[in-house]
């Protein structure tokens, strides 16, 4: 299994270059059946990303552009009245795929970027008084522009931790700016790309990851690390239990893919930073003097 | 309001700060008393109703003729009073210009300063208290002033100074019992805090010594090694005057600097006083001090005074014997015999009459002697405090008519009689008597126990101690002071109640004070030496080494104590001990895990600064990860491999 992973990898890093822990991070955020909140300067490859993605775990793809006028039934679907059978018939929304990128998820009215968040959260539609259940895999990424320009609503707070992990990608190197520059097209290469996993694959690898051990001695880490952010000084809000348990699980899916068989701390050093920005919040409005994952990190001795 | 400081810090800011000037208001003269005060007022009301700050010229101003004043004041702005004059009015000063928490440090800081410049003035048991009440006080606002936002509650922010200051107890003594001792006072200040005092004075004329009645300060505290003697014998020798000018008694200036012929009988009675500073120079020894056996560091001059080289500026303990029966000077040298018969012409006839009559009867010395001790006997005479005021010829006016008066009265004009009668006689000032102490078995000599009497000299019994204050007043020598004179005569407030429980306490109070004074205060670099000798320490040098030692030890001890609460107990967990075994191992060699650091991380960091020790690192941690992190339950073999691993870690 370590090998499809581990080809998949590969696939991926062709396409996307220079960030190899963006796409290890991914795939994890994937594995433990987390989403993805992507928060970035347009044009720095979010869609490439997760196009490619999509082709390498071989998963139905669907995009959605987020705009001010977009609607929830535009995500979810709707019911048209058909002549020919003299009933309404459901019309499933961009949301029933395995992998929906939401492009600019903070362009959108409040209450449709909840509507998408629900359908995340419960992995299910409801529309017309009739529940219908997503295809299997199920992940999102949703991109965000940095939340400082005008006409955006940005997420709030509640609705981040939905995400279980939120990266950016930021500039290339110059070393894969000038690979980006001197290889052909990335759409192009993307056609070529052959899946190195099956959804079935995936939802195999869902289950181990739910397996891979975590001992007493990396709990006590774990605790030490959420208790920590409780009774920081520059934070307001530290972890919550949900958070708690987010982590653990992106710890899980780091362990598998790195190959082990239980989570040693640094696993959960390696996603600590993507699982927990988002979601702390500054006890202070000004940036500077804001903790952030790497200040919890060098806090907290390994126990 | 301002940012730095809440209001409600400020005012206790002002508060504390009067705390720590109070005692000093009373000492500075009255008009920079009342600036302080002023000046703390006004940056209260600047502090309640919002005003501004003076402009800076304005302050430059304020303090430019603050130090005008001071040094107009005192001629001067070194010494101790104008130091400290100084210091008050400049911390003051700096209210008007706080305007940033910097400012507020140093008003804070200066604080802890003239809080140590009391002891300048005074070194008793209250000042001691008062210091460390108020340290406390001004930690607690140190306290408040460093913390952002509201001030916090008192009962809190005190509790927490307590703590901290009692913390701080167990140092101070440290350092007092070894910080090195300077011989002699510790500051080389010009002692301008000389006036005022009280105690007996150069010379003596009516109405002096009754002054001292309103006085009840300690002169001396008093304990007897062997034998108490009797109230009657209880003489403490002060200033001898020789010379009479017609209105009061003055010394001679003729007195032979070499120790009079002093034959003692008897085992000579051995005592230890614990003099107050007078700025005198006489000892106040009992009569008549052991000419053999004299204090270190003092003298005994012609008229049988006990002195000290130099004025008495601390409190000295002094330790001397003395014969309460004795013959002093059994031979007179022609110009002290002059001087003893000295009295100038033309004044109080009727006493030279009355001499010149009993000479005329045939009587001798020493039926003179009785004759006049009869006379305040059976005469209507009387003992008071208030005593009419005399004419010109005082012995005459006293002897005969108002017959009225103190104990410097009669020894007066007991001695002029004396030498009206042609036998040498001279008047004797000093202290009488004293209190037991029943708590702690000593006598407290206070001044109103100063007294006067006569001494006149007697073919073969040399000075002989004459007091006709005796004859008129027996229980003043038997009983002291008070129970010889009626409430009618006015006496002063602190004697209307000595009852019961009252002298109880001002007993224990006193014995409190007088251990202070023995164990506290008279530690000096002779009490060091003798204590520090205990343990086997002779000099400095060894003291030094041996202060270095322990406040070395004491702060090892202290962060060992604060380390076992970052390091945890002994884990449990096997692997976890083996693991920290390992680590130690890898300290020796100089490779640390920091503390965010993961084993992997680590055992990659070593891998790669030392390649050499690479493979047994991994096999640790693979061992570690395994019976850590990876698989559950217990594994002997892994243990096993983390031992041989940690073993393979070598240079």
């Amino acid at each position: 299994m370590t090998l499809a992973i581990q080809q998949a990898l590969q696939g991926l890093n062709q396409i996307v270059l220079g960030k190899p822990q963006q796409l290890k991070l991914t795939l994890a955020c994937l594995i433990a059946r987390g989403h993805l909140l992507i928060e970035d300067i347009p044009g720095v490859g979010k869609t490439t990303l997760a196009l490619a993605l999509a082709k390498v775990l071989g998963l139905k793809f669907q995009r959605v552009q987020f705009t001010s006028d977009l609607l929830p039934a535009d995500i979810l679907g709707v019911s048209i009245y058909e002549q020919a059978s003299g009933a309404f018939r459901f019309h499933p929304g961009p949301i029933f795929a395995q992998l929906v990128l939401a492009d600019e998820v903070n362009r959108a009215s409040p209450k449709t970027q909840s509507a998408l968040l629900e359908a995340m959260e419960e992995r299910q539609v409801t529309a017309e008084g009739e529940t219908r259940v997503l295809p299997e895999p199920f992940f999102v990424i949703a991109t965000q522009n940095p939340s400082h320009q005008i006409g955006t609503f940005p997420l709030p707070e509640s609705q981040l931790d939905r995400f279980l992990m939120r990266i950016s990608l930021g500039y290339p190197s110059a070393e894969a700016e000038r690979a980006l520059l001197m290889e052909r097209e990335r759409r192009d290469l993307l056609a070529e790309t052959v899946p190195a996993l099956t959804p079935a694959q995936l939802l195999d690898l869902q289950e181990q990851a739910k397996a891979v051990r975590t001992s007493p001695a990396l709990l006590d880490y774990l605790v030490a690390l959420i208790q920590s952010t409780r009774n920081h000084q520059g934070l307001r809000q530290g972890l919550s239990p949900r958070a708690g348990l987010s982590l653990r699980r992106a710890a899980q899916a780091w362990a598998l893919i790195e190959g082990r068989s239980g989570v040693i701390p640094e696993d959960v050093q390696a996603v600590f930073a993507a699982v927990v920005n988002h979601r702390l919040v500054a006890a202070s409005e000004r940036e500077a003097g804001a903790p952030t994952a790497e200040d919890i990190l060098a806090r907290v001795a390994i126990p | 309001m301002s940012d730095y400081l809440t209001q409600t810090t400020l005012l206790r800011l002002l508060a504390v700060l009067l705390l720590v000037l109070g005692p000093h208001l009373t000492r500075l003269p009255a008009w920079e008393s009342l600036l302080l005060l002023t000046v703390i007022g006004w940056r209260a009301l600047i502090a309640l109703r919002q005003w501004r700050l003076p402009a800076p010229w304005l302050r430059s101003l304020i303090a430019l003729a603050c130090f005008a004043a001071v040094y107009a004041n005192f001629r001067s702005i070194s010494g101790m009073t104008a130091g400290t004059a100084l210091l008050s009015v400049m911390a003051v000063l700096k209210l008007l210009e706080m305007r940033a928490r910097r400012d507020v440090m140093v008003v804070v800081l200066l604080m802890y300063f003239i809080l140590v410049t009391h002891f300048l003035f005074s070194q008793e048991l209250w000042t001691v208290l008062y210091l460390l009440g108020s340290a406390i006080a001004i930690t607690a606002l140190l306290m408040d002033c460093n913390h952002a936002g509201e001030a916090l509650p008192l009962r809190m922010l005190l509790r927490a100074g307590g703590v901290m200051v009692l913390r701080a107890l167990p140092l101070m003594l440290v350092f007092f019992v070894l910080f090195p001792r300077i011989p002699g006072p510790l500051w080389s200040l010009p002692t301008d805090a000389g006036g005022g005092r009280t105690g007996l004075s150069e010379n003596m004329s009516p109405g002096d010594i009754a002054s001292l009645m309103e006085s009840d300060e300690v002169a001396f505290r008093v304990r007897f090694l062997d034998r108490v003697p009797a109230p009657g014998e209880r003489y403490w020798r002060g200033p001898v005057f020789d010379r009479f000018d017609g209105r009061g008694w003055k010394p001679s200036g003729l007195t032979v600097p070499r120790p009079p012929v002093i034959e003692g009988s008897g085992a000579p009675l051995h005592y230890e006083l614990t003099l107050e500073p007078q700025g005198t120079r006489w000892l106040l020894a009992l009569d008549m001090p052991d000419p053999t056996a004299l204090p270190p560091d003092s003298a005994l001059v012609g008229d049988g005074l006990l002195i000290a080289p130099r004025p008495i500026e601390q409190r000295r303990i002094v330790q001397a014997s003395a014969y309460t029966r004795y013959v002093l000077s059994p031979t007179l040298g022609g110009r002290e015999l002059a001087q003893a018969l000295q009295l100038p012409p033309g004044y109080n006839p009727r006493t030279r009459e009355l001499a010149a009559q009993w000479r005329a009867q045939g009587l001798d010395d020493a039926a003179i002697v009785q004759k006049a001790l009869q006379m305040f006997r059976r005469e209507n005479f009387s003992y008071t405090l208030q005593p009419p005021r005399l004419a010109r010829d005082s012995v005459d006016d006293f002897l005969f008519n108002t017959r009225a008066g103190f104990c410097e009265h009669y020894a007066g004009s007991f001695t002029f009689l004396m030498r009206a009668a042609n036998i040498p006689a001279r008047v004797v000032t000093g202290y009488q008597g004293g209190e037991k102490n029943e708590v702690g078995d000593y006598y407290v000599v206070r001044q109103y126990d100063a007294h006067a009497w006569s001494e006149v000299w007697l073919q073969g019994r040399g000075w002989v101690r004459i007091d006709p204050t005796a004859a008129v007043a027996p229980e003043r020598v038997e009983h002291g002071v008070a129970s010889a004179l009626t409430l009618a005569t006015g006496l002063p407030g602190f004697f209307a109640h000595r009852n019961g429980a009252r002298l109880s306490l001002t007993m224990r109070w006193d014995w409190v004070n007088a251990k202070w004074n023995a164990w506290v205060l008279a530690y000096g670099p002779e009490l060091q030496a003798d204590f520090l000798r205990n343990f086997g320490i002779e000099d400095v040098g060894t003291m030094i080494a041996v202060m270095t030692v322990l406040i070395t030890l004491a702060t090892g001890v202290v962060s060992l104590l604060m380390l076992r609460q970052f390091m945890s107990v002994q884990p449990h967990d096997p692997a976890l001990r083996l693991w920290r075994r390992a680590l130690r191992r890898l300290q020796k060699l100089g490779l640390e895990q920091q503390p965010p650091e993961g084993p992997r991380d680590f055992a990659e960091r070593v891998t790669r600064e030392r390649p050499e020790l690479g493979s047994a690192m991994q096999r640790l941690l693979s061992a570690y990860l395994r019976l850590r992190y990876l698989d559950g339950g217990h594994a002997p073999e892994a243990e096993r491999e983390m031992l041989a691993a940690t073993r393979a870690l070598r240079r």
